[in-house]
């Protein structure tokens, strides 16, 4: 790779081991994609949840922040993806002291470095929204096909190495989706039904995904009429990066870069693939349970808007859950503290629901919460949730929230 | 002893020689493993209960989330990983996360799918530097 000065004076340790490290590790991912050079970036986002760090991760974090003040900071906003505990209700979901002891060892490194603990995979409607044509570095599947598509931002999937590395040296290297040659559609779908609830748009992204099923393809879609706002391109993008490993789609006449389909593809060249309206009940139909007892309804993955928060309030009004079954409600700290002073905690845990923040169920332990709660059966709105949760032990049920608060007040899959 | 000789796209990690694991299934550090066990746990899996520890994997892709970037690294301070990691066409968490962790790792391959041309149990060595494998089969 083309190395500037700065970049060279990194390689050769005269700013420090951590941006030593840092554009070491960036050469070898850009060697592996042919990166020509690096570009520059303008924010990084990094996940780095306690369960997939482990110890030995805590510990390479703690060994960065180690360095002195100048050598460990970040030297762009650098922001964090939800953490694995929420601090006041960890014994609740009975999560272990020592699970909490490990996350604030990882939040203290992050401190050290100065990167921004938000806590969010929503940042993208929460905290500083990028704009089109913005160098990114950041993590979380569905932050980074949100941004890339809605937005029109470039960054790739930045695993929490990258991430970091990205915010110790303003840089990335400029592959894949940094390029725009690489931005061209190269899958058409057709779509002539209209989604109508976030689960229906996270289904329609899933079957998106699971048709494109790898990162180099860039699917653009066509035929809806239904003007889709922040929260169903958020359900809808979370759930095709899932299913495909996606980072980038396009929506004629919707998203930045498809103004028409002839921007984005030859459509000569670039037959349609249709999705037919039975391929949505099909997806539903895969999740089933009905009839069967509720664990536990989690809304989660990705964390819940503030609209979302205002939707789960008016469903709960005036009714309690079924004693045998929790429902959970995860959002963004910033999200959390706006629905708290407009009294939407108060009326949403008013039914025995619980509202957590910062965190995000699947990257929260959920196996060992399942295994401690008892919790087998989960139901939920989030296609992305229903799709990774199965790995972790439970039984998915996806439906719209409708349905799942319906059955979380019941007991059982209405 | 049949020596063949594949190559494929410069990629990242040391040259390590082990025996090979082969499936034409996709692969998720997050969503497949039992990573303290190190076996494949998911049952959907085509390696289901069958342990990755020191084998060369092979596999067609990668699947899952950012999250699977720290775990090669986890994994190998453990001592419970596999020696290198082989796809047909990898994601860009995989590579990271094999470039963190030290771990072998290469993709694109000049022959054909990969999940073919090397069989379970064959003898191979990866060179990531140059993009060799090579295979001897009794």
């Amino acid at each position: 790779m083309k190395l500037n000065l700065e970049e060279q004076a990194m390689l050769n340790g005269e700013l420090g081991e951590p941006r030593r490290w840092a554009i070491e590790h960036m050469m070898r991912v850009g060697r592996f994609f042919d990166a020509p050079d690096f570009v520059e970036v303008t924010q990084a986002h990094i996940m780095a949840d306690t369960e997939s760090l482990g110890e030995a991760g805590v510990e390479f974090l703690e060994q960065i922040a180690a360095h002195s003040h100048n050598e460990r900071q970040v030297r762009i906003p650098m922001i964090t993806d939800p953490r694995g505990i929420d601090f006041c209700h960890y014994k609740r979901l009975k999560q272990t002291d020592l699970m909490a002891s490990l996350e604030q060892r990882a939040i203290d490194a992050f401190e050290a470095m100065g990167i921004l603990m938000t806590n969010t995979c929503i940042n993208y409607q929460t905290i500083m929204p990028p704009v089109r044509g913005e160098h990114l570095a950041f993590g979380d599947t569905g932050v980074v096909i949100y941004c890339n598509s809605v937005l029109g931002a470039y960054s790739n999937f930045e695993g929490g190495p990258s991430s970091l590395a990205a915010g110790l040296t303003g840089r990335a290297p400029r592959y894949g989706l940094h390029l725009d040659q690489n931005r061209r559609a190269t899958r058409r779908f057709r779509v002539d039904w209209e989604p109508r609830s976030l689960s229906d748009w996270g289904a329609l992204g899933g079957i998106i995904g699971a048709r494109s099923g790898s990162y180099w393809e860039v699917p653009v879609i066509e035929g809806i009429t239904t003007q889709p706002g922040s929260d169903e391109m958020k359900h809808m993008g979370a759930a095709m990066a899932s299913f495909g490993s996606v980072p980038l789609f396009h929506m004629v006449g919707i998203t930045p870069e498809a103004p028409t389909l002839e921007t984005v593809c030859d459509p000569c060249n670039l037959p349609a693939e249709v999705i037919e309206a039975a391929e949505l009940e099909a997806f539903f139909a895969r999740y089933g349970g009905k009839g069967e007892k509720l664990d536990v309804v989690v809304f989660s993955a990705p964390q819940l808007s503030l609209l979302e928060m205002q939707s789960l309030a008016e469903l709960l009004d005036g009714n309690k859950l079924h004693p045998q079954t929790s429902l959970l409600a995860v959002t963004s700290p910033v999200v959390a503290a706006d629905a708290r002073r407009m009294g939407l905690v108060e009326r949403i845990e008013g039914s025995g629901a619980l509202v957590l923040e910062g965190m995000c169920f699947y990257q929260s332990y959920a196996r060992e919460m399942g295994v401690a709660n008892g919790w087998k059966r989960l139901m939920t709105n989030s296609v992305k949730l229903a799709n990774i949760i199965g790995g972790y032990g439970y039984e998915p049920t996806l439906s719209n929230m409708e349905n799942c608060v319906a059955s979380a007040i019941a007991g059982e899959i209405v | 002893m049949d020596i063949i000789e594949l190559n494929c796209h410069v990629g990242v990690g040391p040259v390590v020689t082990g025996i090979a694991l082969v499936t034409d299934d996709n692969f998720s550090a997050r969503y497949d493993l039992d990573r303290i066990a190190g076996i494949f746990s998911r049952p959907q899996h085509k390696l289901a209960g069958q342990s990755y520890v020191d084998r060369i994997m092979v596999f067609n892709t990668a699947k899952g989330g950012v999250a699977s970037a720290w775990m090669l690294h986890e994994m190998k301070s453990r001592g419970i990983a596999p020696k290198a990691i082989l796809f047909n066409s990898v994601n860009p968490i995989l590579a990271q996360g094999a470039a963190l962790a030290d771990m072998a790792m290469c993709d694109r391959f000049a022959d054909g799918d990969v999940t073919q041309l090397i069989h379970s149990g064959d003898q191979v060595t990866v060179n990531p530097d140059i993009g060799l494998v090579t295979i001897s089969r009794a």
